[in-house]
């Protein structure tokens, strides 16, 4: 039992992680329809860049600013010369374009700042909590509690900018109708270019902590690939949905790489570990066959 | 001037339904089949065979396959380097625990293997479309390759799932040079091209088509989305599936199922994104700008280096081949989102008037 509360609560803080990736998906699909396949890509070129202006001699908060112009920069050239010229063109074709700017970014980024791998420090250790370990005797990794509250109180700040902001408002009002939002004067290459801002802010304080943990390396282009299940369970539409189905995500991935090898090599027999490489898929998978539109996803209503 | 269609009269069904109604296209496919079947194996050397012409053959029918299933039916795919494992494997399989199995009904056995693990994943595609589809058919791809690494049964107990293909042999005769297996490639991919150029253009091929404009609209008109969508996730495999196979037998002698990677679900995407999406020739003409580019690139960037005496390693001109790659795909789909394909039917159009402007 101890055992496997252990397995979940340290899945459960690995999913928080993979929210905050969903997250940035989600911002830009909500606020722009576009399903941005690129995510990976900017958490990658983030955490790069981040690192490159701390090699450069700045302090983190300053590197987190530098890092943040950059990708702000990036977010706007995005809108700038790719999405603003695939107006009208079928969500489709505007996510295949976003394979192809995942690529680009995934070259430009070692180019600019080299692609070995690197350490980055922000100042917290990987240590079990002494706590909980005496008091529990679980191993609960202080490092991971630490970035699931960063995670949890971007998720807070993001929601009341969303709420209670005039442009977190004008931003909920272009992800309800484009044209609607247009005709009652707001800007909306600003706000595509602010959206692509805060997704590339998402990146960042993602990039941050998973390249702190694991350094800073090409494989943090597969975080996306992590997030899209977590997307399809919470629904393309919805910031809790992100938030809880990185929870389950994280939660199912862990227990189910603990729980079902020994089960299967019964079977079998054999060798089946590497099993958290493709159940999240599976298991929304098998999800959205029982609710196409995910946990918190909008009903989808076709027009003939 | 030297297109056009001018006094050519059809005069019976037959003739206005073939597949190339003008004659100078009947021509002009006849003179590239004698050359791709006569020519090129006297002139081209190993190089030319084994790194240039049996791949862009084989990738040309794995994106035949995703250009059917994408490009006509319109349900987009992540998995069709899963669906080549899968054929690989199959025929391995098949030609290993079979006695005496001919090699071509191994492919084809290979390829209808294919076909059917594309129908299971292929339900999802009754309730889910889109984003969610694309996503649903990474799960394919991340669970196969998994299965083939992890059951041994599948590559005959080799350790981690690679596996060497036998010699391939048929009816006696050894496909030993490069030039007899470039013929049996040829011959396979004439054919499935000839039959999928047929496909499309049939009550299958336009029921696809319908299915990908508006799905709802299609079943109002009577057609059965079960069947349709199923019917070309099917195809579809079957074609990658074939492809993968002769991937395995004809080109590499030895895969693993890592080789089978996204990437190269990517990299069969982009050539129906670059060749153009819906329709067979682009699938051709994509897959040899995508096998060519990289070439291209590991030529020219180096030397361009020297010529502006810049610091460029192995590892730079990758990564300005990934740049030029995400540029490329990007820059087709916003200027030419039906790639080479239309581009060449431009040509065609401007070639019908020349030398005059109207």
């Amino acid at each position: 039992m101890q055992f496997f509360l252990e397995v979940l609560i340290g899945g459960l803080l690995s999913g928080v992680m993979y929210s905050l990736v969903a997250l940035g998906f989600v911002l830009i699909f909500k606020a722009s329809g576009v399903f941005n396949f690129a995510q990976g890509a900017m958490v990658y070129f983030a955490a790069l860049s981040l690192v490159g202006c701390m090699g450069m001699g700045a302090p983190l908060w300053l590197a987190f600013i530098l890092a943040f112009v950059i990708m702000t920069l990036l977010g706007i050239a995005t809108e700038k010369f790719v999405l603003r010229k695939m107006v009208n063109q079928a969500p489709i074709a505007l996510f295949m374009a976003t394979i192809g700017l995942s690529f680009f970014i995934e070259g430009l980024a070692p180019l600019l700042w080299g692609n070995e791998v690197r350490a980055l420090d922000i100042g917290l250790v990987d240590e079990p909590i002494p706590w909980i370990l005496d008091n529990f005797n679980m191993v609960v990794s202080s490092f991971d509690l630490t970035a699931a509250g960063l995670a949890l109180g971007l998720v807070a700040l993001l929601a009341l900018f969303f709420q209670y902001t005039r442009v977190g408002r004008a931003l909920r009002a272009v992800a309800d109708d484009h044209q609607a939002a247009l005709s009652i004067g707001i800007p909306l290459q600003h706000i595509w270019a602010l959206v692509w801002a805060v997704a590339g802010f998402v990146a960042l304080v993602a990039g941050m902590l998973w390249g702190s943990r694991n350094g800073v390396q090409f494989a943090l282009t597969f975080t996306a690939l992590k997030a899209l299940p977590v997307l399809i369970l919470g629904g393309f539409t919805s910031v809790p949905g992100a938030i809880v189905g990185g929870l389950i995500i994280g939660a199912s991935e862990k227990l189910a790489e603990i729980y079902i090898p020994p089960v299967m090599a019964g079977w079998f027999g054999g060798n089946f570990g590497g099993i958290e490489g493709w159940f999240p898929y599976v298991m929304a998978l098998l999800f959205l066959l029982v609710r196409p539109e995910g946990l918190f996803g909008e009903k989808h209503i076709d027009r003939v | 001037m030297f297109y056009r269609e001018t006094g050519q009269f059809k005069t019976s069904y037959a003739a206005d339904q073939q597949i190339f109604p003008i004659r100078q296209d009947r021509i002009g496919v006849i003179l590239l089949l004698l050359v791709a079947f006569i020519v090129v194996p006297l002139v081209a050397g190993n190089y030319w065979f084994n790194a240039i012409l049996i791949p862009f053959l084989i990738f040309s029918l794995a994106a035949l396959g995703l250009n059917i299933l994408t490009g006509y039916a319109g349900q987009l795919s992540l998995g069709s380097a899963a669906f080549m494992a899968v054929g690989a494997y199959a025929a391995y399989n098949f030609q290993v625990r079979v006695e005496g199995m001919p090699i071509l009904v191994s492919f084809i056995l290979a390829g209808l293997t294919a076909a059917g693990v594309g129908i299971l994943f292929g339900l999802p595609s009754l309730r889910i479309k889109g984003f969610y589809l694309a996503v649903a058919t990474l799960a394919a791809q991340f669970f196969i390759v998994w299965c083939l690494t992890k059951f041994p049964y599948l590559s005959n107990n080799s350790s981690s799932g690679v596996i060497s293909v036998p010699g391939v042999e048929m009816l006696g005769f050894k496909f030993d040079t490069p030039q007899s297996r470039y013929l049996l490639v040829l011959t396979i991919v004439v054919v499935l091209a000839l039959l999928a150029k047929n496909m499309v253009r049939s009550t299958t091929g336009r029921a696809w088509m319908a299915v990908r404009d508006m799905d709802v609209a299609a079943e109002v008109i009577g057609i059965r989305l079960m069947r349709t969508k199923l019917l070309a996730f099917a195809v579809s495999s079957f074609y990658c599936g074939v492809a993968g196979a002769m991937y395995a037998f004809l080109y590499l002698g030895s895969v693993e199922p890592d080789g089978f990677s996204l990437d190269l679900s990517f990299k069969i995407l982009f050539m129906i994104i670059v060749g153009g999406v819906g329709s067979v020739l682009g699938s051709f003409l994509g897959a040899a700008f995508i096998l060519l580019l990289p070439i291209f690139l590991d030529i020219s960037l180096p030397a361009l280096a020297a010529a502006l005496h810049l610091p460029f390693d192995g590892a730079t001109v990758s990564h300005i081949q990934l740049m030029i790659f995400g540029a490329l795909i990007m820059f087709f789909l916003i200027v030419e989102p039906h790639g080479l394909a239309r581009l060449w039917q431009i040509g065609k159009e401007k070639l019908r008037l020349w030398p005059f402007p109207h």
